[in-house]
């Protein structure tokens, strides 16, 4: 087994993990801690693609900047742990046995896909997926992907505004 | 032997990985101690005092005192805290720290070690400034989480504030590097000091000149984030007790203790990298004899240490110092001497003495300038460090743009 293989299936193991204890946990800090632990394994696994830039950026943003908004806010609240309640009504209703079943496969059928797609790609010789480099990502994101990157800065400009007006209105 | 030998030879990568990493572990634990005399003694002449000066000459021991103390008191986990978080927080606030450090290329030249190449510094990452910046971004953690895992209000208050902060300067810190980044056309640090090469100017080529805004914006986001003076609100002694770290006690304590120092140190590494040059020398490349300094300032500091050592009455200070000073002016004489040593030094001499510099920049702001209003702090980060980063982005990207050659 190669090194990178073992780190795959140790980082994968990991983010596993933290996703299934970011449910269990009954303190909102544990879940915000796990989901940290999800956020840097799956920077590793970014990393281990050769996306150096994308894997930064991962930790940067998401395991940095909002994670901690995430921690502050629940800091400030102080919330405590939650209470334990009955299952939910779906889970009850019987259909949530069919619910996972159609979930994983859609899962699979999108992974196997997926993966033909990347194979396909990795076999066609200068036509592949070139993201591993960050002026070629860059390149790509201010000149193929120019108008959806745009639109996005704007959506979230939007919901900046939003926020500033929605606190705003409590100040009146 | 020759298994031995051929052991090396074999793994050469990883055995020169840990040796490196050892080393560089010990220097910067036993400067982080070293730090924390320095700083009580030039904060107390600054003051008109005299600082620690009964532990040994000048008070050169009182961080091994401190040291064994840290490891022998009582250490008390406080009722109620949340044991998980509570123990994690300190180790999270120390690895990150030093990990940092690992990124920190210190000199320009390749160490042959039994034949094998190795650079000065842990790892040369392509986005070495990126990674650099993220591990930073999760060191917020180790303060926030002893804040809240205390179970008390003081630590959660500086906790609170500690996240507040981080999420208030980060954006002016990434902004304000942005400049260089675009200048040098690369995230590696390696290269951006490289990129600063001037051989007829010298000091001339450094970042400094165009990046000033840049260097100024990042200067102040980076003591914000490592709760240094003046924004040390985390810590505030005169309002939250000891901030963040109150119930921590022992080597807990020392933990967030050395932690800070560290980064101090990583933050201090990185102005002179990206704004000063890192390795280059000041002078141009002409000025042959400039390669001199490193003996001209050791063989006279060995000298006194030699004569301020005998004056002393303890066997330490009769025997110890004048063995120092004579190793300090020994590796002077040494540079003269071999001019092949003294070529590889050079690198590590100018960026040391610029770590140096920042690190005294430090202490004299903490010897100086009162905390911040909580918010002034926040008016402070957004309303000016943000958008002046912002114009620095814009001035140097219009710049690069009118004197590309089409």
């Amino acid at each position: 087994m190669s090194l990178s293989l073992i780190l795959f299936f140790l980082l994968a193991t990991l983010a596993v993990i933290g996703a299934v204890s970011l449910i269990l946990q009954r303190h909102p800090i544990h879940s915000a801690l796990s989901l940290i632990v999800v956020m840097v394994a799956l920077a590793g696994l970014y990393l281990l693609l050769g996306a150096e830039f994308v894997a930064a950026v991962q930790i940067i943003v998401y395991g940095g900047a909002i994670m901690v908004l995430f921690v502050f806010v629940i800091m400030l609240l102080n919330a405590a742990a939650e209470e334990r309640t009955d299952i939910s009504k779906i889970a009850n209703s019987g259909l949530i046995l069919p619910l996972v079943a159609v979930l994983t496969a859609f899962l699979g059928v999108t992974i196997a896909r997926g993966t033909e797609f990347m194979q396909a790609a990795a076999r066609a010789p200068g036509q592949g997926l070139v993201l591993a480099d960050t002026r070629a990502l860059s390149h790509m994101l201010f000149t193929d992907f120019v108008y959806p990157f745009e639109l996005t800065s704007f959506l979230i400009l939007v919901a900046i505004l939003g926020a500033v007006v929605l606190a705003q209105r409590e100040n009146q | 032997m020759s298994a031995l030998s051929a052991f090396y030879q074999a793994n050469a990568f990883l055995i020169l990985a840990v040796v490196k990493i050892a080393l560089l572990m010990f220097i910067v634990l036993t400067v982080n101690a070293y730090l924390t005399w320095f700083e009580r003694k030039v904060v107390a002449h600054m003051q008109s005092r005299w600082g620690p000066h009964r532990v040994g000459p000048h008070g050169l021991l009182q961080p091994l005192a401190d040291g064994a103390k840290f490891l022998l008191k009582e250490d008390p986990t406080p009722a109620g805290v949340d044991k998980f978080v509570y123990y994690l927080a300190p180790l999270l606030a120390l690895a990150l720290a030093l990990t940092s450090i690992a990124i920190i290329p210190f000199g320009p030249d390749k160490l042959n070690v039994f034949g094998h190449e190795t650079s000065l510094g842990i790892v040369d990452l392509n986005i070495g400034i990126l990674a650099l910046f993220a591990i930073t971004a999760l060191g917020v953690y180790g303060v926030a989480l002893a804040g809240w895992a205390s179970n008390s209000k003081y630590p959660l208050l500086g906790g609170l504030r500690s996240s507040a902060q981080m999420i208030s300067y980060e954006l002016a810190l990434t902004l304000s590097v942005v400049g260089v980044i675009l200048m040098a056309g690369t995230f590696n640090l390696r290269e951006i000091i490289e990129s600063q090469y001037n051989a007829r100017w010298g000091i001339l080529g450094w970042n400094i000149f165009p990046q000033i805004l840049g260097f100024l914006c990042f200067y102040i986001a980076a003591v914000a984030e490592t709760n240094r003076v003046p924004f040390d609100l985390p810590e505030a002694e005169s309002e939250l007790v000891a901030g963040f770290h109150t119930e921590y006690a022992s080597f807990k304590f020392a933990m967030f203790f050395i932690a800070e120092y560290t980064s101090m140190i990583t933050v201090s590494a990185l102005c002179s990298i990206m704004f000063f040059g890192g390795w280059l020398s000041p002078f141009p490349a002409s000025w042959t004899f400039t390669q001199f300094l490193p003996s001209l300032i050791l063989i006279p500091f060995g000298l006194w240490v030699i004569w301020d050592g005998i004056r002393y009455e303890t066997i330490f200070g009769k025997v110890i110092l004048p063995g120092l000073g004579t190793v300090i002016a020994g590796l002077g004489v040494l540079f003269i001497l071999f001019p092949a040593v003294n070529h590889f030094v050079q690198g590590p001499f100018w960026l040391l003495s610029k770590i140096f510099v920042f690190l005294f920049v430090y202490v004299w702001m903490r010897g100086t300038l009162p905390r911040f209003r909580y918010d002034q702090l926040m008016a402070f980060g957004w309303k000016l460090l943000l958008p002046v980063a912002i114009v620095n982005v814009i001035l140097t990207a219009t710049a690069i743009l009118v004197r590309s050659p089409h």
